[in-house]
């Protein structure tokens, strides 16, 4: 990072790169002017004040009698508090690092005998963790699916070349909505009907969720992938065939290495749109991110607070997938 | 060694192209036979015919008694056995030299990483080029690229070795260097089929020159015969051009 600063600084630039720089500057504080100033003119309450309590739980311990608290013994980390009623002793035990009362204060019913404030995995991190979970699985799946999509797309098989075709033409062209919703209402009731039938349990909405997605991202994939086998010289495949390697092993050893290097880009953009893609999820009723918001904007009314709050989270999953490319494509690239 | 017999084949796209036509040529074990003629005249097709990286129309190739057209014949056990080196190298960029030259030996051979690497050694050390061997083959140059092409069909110990073009694609300094190699193993007694312009190593390293144009062989024979007195006007008039 230093170094990189270094380079950054070091050495004389053209003036064009000064200006360069000011200019991207520039347009980075207008952006951001221009929508904080836009924020406080339109006709709406922001309460950002009120965002936290959604990721914390404040945890009270109160007081339901009325007396002098007469001693307090610690013990592996739990206070007993005892409160000298009229009617005899009482005994409340609170977590000692809460404790905020004192031997000889007096309490009356709703006094605050101790007082946390714990994060909460709140409905927001529930769904987070969930996109995560699908985004992920659907991505490895994806990429499998894509992998024998691209190898069928540039077979010299008709059968497997058109089977390909047909696929991706058909995932590529329909909306994810409309597929989601056949693959959980019509293909997922008929094999849930049928699993249930012969007495296994049924297929969740998150797996048929996982399922649509990795088929959608599969057909994106197949494209990336038969691009990147085609960016590879045919003189490549045919050294591997003329040193006596099977089609199979000039694929395994030369050809998919290759084609995943030059792909690799390409492929980053596709998983990005896919965990944004599995925001859709939630109309079968599949509790992700972005549903999980939307059930706390309909609670709460604070509906840009929350709209901000899940383009930031999902920002925080994508970022680091396009940063951790980056790097892996320079250490390709320096070996 | 090799047999071919009435080997027809053409090319379709962009135009018709008579590649071969009714070509037969034999060549005998240690024989290094060297192809000439001018470009589109069918060498290379010829060559790559050979091996089956081009599919010829009909005729018949036998190669160690085995006729590779044959239904039964595994192509890829006839081509461990054929080496081939190609005008563009065709080495494995994301492969180290020494992976280059150990992977079809692991691979198709099926010998252990460390006889292979051994060998690979050994092979890089004939070629000249063994400490190159951690090295990717960007950083090396034309020559030095060709020369480790070659160890890596070695390493297959082939008992033939096509070559196509091998020293088209480098610059001019460096032919120097790949045809050396190439006359070391001439002398060891490969078997060798050579594609080239270099009519200097025709003459010097031949046993037989073979002359095509149009997709036919027009002529063949010594390089004495060869470059001393050709019968065909067609002949004359390549080497009148070329030399």
């Amino acid at each position: 990072m230093i170094n990189k600063l270094k380079a950054l600084t070091a050495g004389k630039h053209h003036p064009s790169w000064y200006i360069g720089i000011a200019g991207f500057i520039l347009i980075i504080v207008i952006a951001i002017f221009s929508i904080l100033s836009a924020s406080k003119q339109i006709n709406y309450a922001w309460q950002w004040h009120r965002v936290p309590d959604r990721f914390f739980t404040n945890k009270v311990i109160k007081s339901d009698t009325k007396g002098e608290i007469s001693n307090i013994t610690i013990l592996d980390g739990t206070a007993a508090i005892e409160v000298k009623t009229p009617d005899g002793i009482e005994t409340f035990n609170v977590p000692e690092k809460d404790l905020i009362l004192r031997r000889g204060d007096f309490v009356s019913p709703g006094t605050i005998l101790a007082e946390s404030r714990s994060l909460k995995a709140g409905v927001l991190i529930e769904g987070l963790k969930l996109t995560l979970f699908i985004s992920f699985f659907a991505s490895i799946f994806g990429i499998i699916i894509g992998l024998f999509g691209g190898l069928g797309r540039v077979s010299k098989n008709p059968g497997l070349r058109w089977l390909s075709v047909t696929y991706v033409e058909i995932i590529r062209g329909s909306p994810l909505m409309v597929q989601i919703l056949i693959w959980y209402f019509v293909i997922g009731t008929l094999v849930n009907e049928n699993l249930s039938m012969m007495g296994m349990s049924t297929i969740p909405p998150t797996g048929w969720g996982i399922i649509s997605l990795s088929i959608f991202a599969g057909a994106y994939v197949t494209e990336i992938i038969r691009g990147g086998i085609e960016s590879v010289p045919k003189g490549q495949m045919e050294a591997a065939r003329s040193s006596g390697m099977t089609y199979i092993q000039a694929m395994t050893h030369i050809i998919l290495p290759q084609a995943f290097k030059t792909s690799m880009p390409a492929l980053t953009g596709q998983f990005i749109s896919l965990i944004k893609d599995s925001s859709l999820l939630g109309i079968i009723s599949i509790r992700e991110l972005t549903k999980s918001s939307r059930e706390i904007v309909a609670s709460t009314m604070m509906t840009f607070e929350f709209f901000l709050i899940l383009a930031v989270l999902y920002l925080v999953l994508t970022f680091p997938l396009s940063m951790f490319v980056k790097y892996l494509e320079n250490k390709v690239k320096v070996k | 060694m090799i047999s071919a017999k009435n080997l027809y084949k053409t090319f379709y796209t962009p135009h018709d192209v008579h590649a071969l036509v009714d070509v037969s040529a034999e060549i005998k074990e240690g024989e290094v036979v060297v192809v000439i003629g001018p470009s589109g005249s069918g060498k290379s097709t010829f060559l790559r015919s050979l091996n089956c990286l081009e599919e010829i129309d009909s005729g018949n190739i036998i190669i160690d008694g085995i006729e590779v057209r044959h239904k039964r014949t595994n192509i890829n056990k006839i081509r461990e056995e054929v080496g081939m080196v190609f005008q563009s190298f065709n080495l494995y960029p994301h492969k180290t030299v020494l992976q280059n030259v150990t992977l079809a030996q692991e691979v198709v051979r099926k010998r252990n990483k460390k006889e292979s690497e051994k060998i690979a050694l050994e092979l890089l050390e004939k070629v000249g080029i063994s400490d190159k061997a951690q090295a990717f083959p960007d950083n090396l140059s034309g020559g030095q690229k060709q020369r480790v092409a070659i160890a890596r069909s070695l390493a297959m110990n082939p008992k033939v070795m096509l070559f196509d073009e091998p020293t088209s694609a480098l610059d001019p300094e460096m032919i120097g260097e790949v045809l050396e190699v190439m006359k070391t193993l001439a002398k060891e007694g490969m078997t060798m089929v050579v594609v080239t312009h270099e009519m200097g190593f025709a003459r010097e390293v031949a046993d037989r020159v073979i002359f095509m144009d149009f997709g036919k062989i027009v002529e063949e024979g010594t390089p004495d015969h060869f470059f001393t007195n050709p019968t065909h006007d067609r002949t004359k008039l390549f080497l009148n051009q070329i030399l």
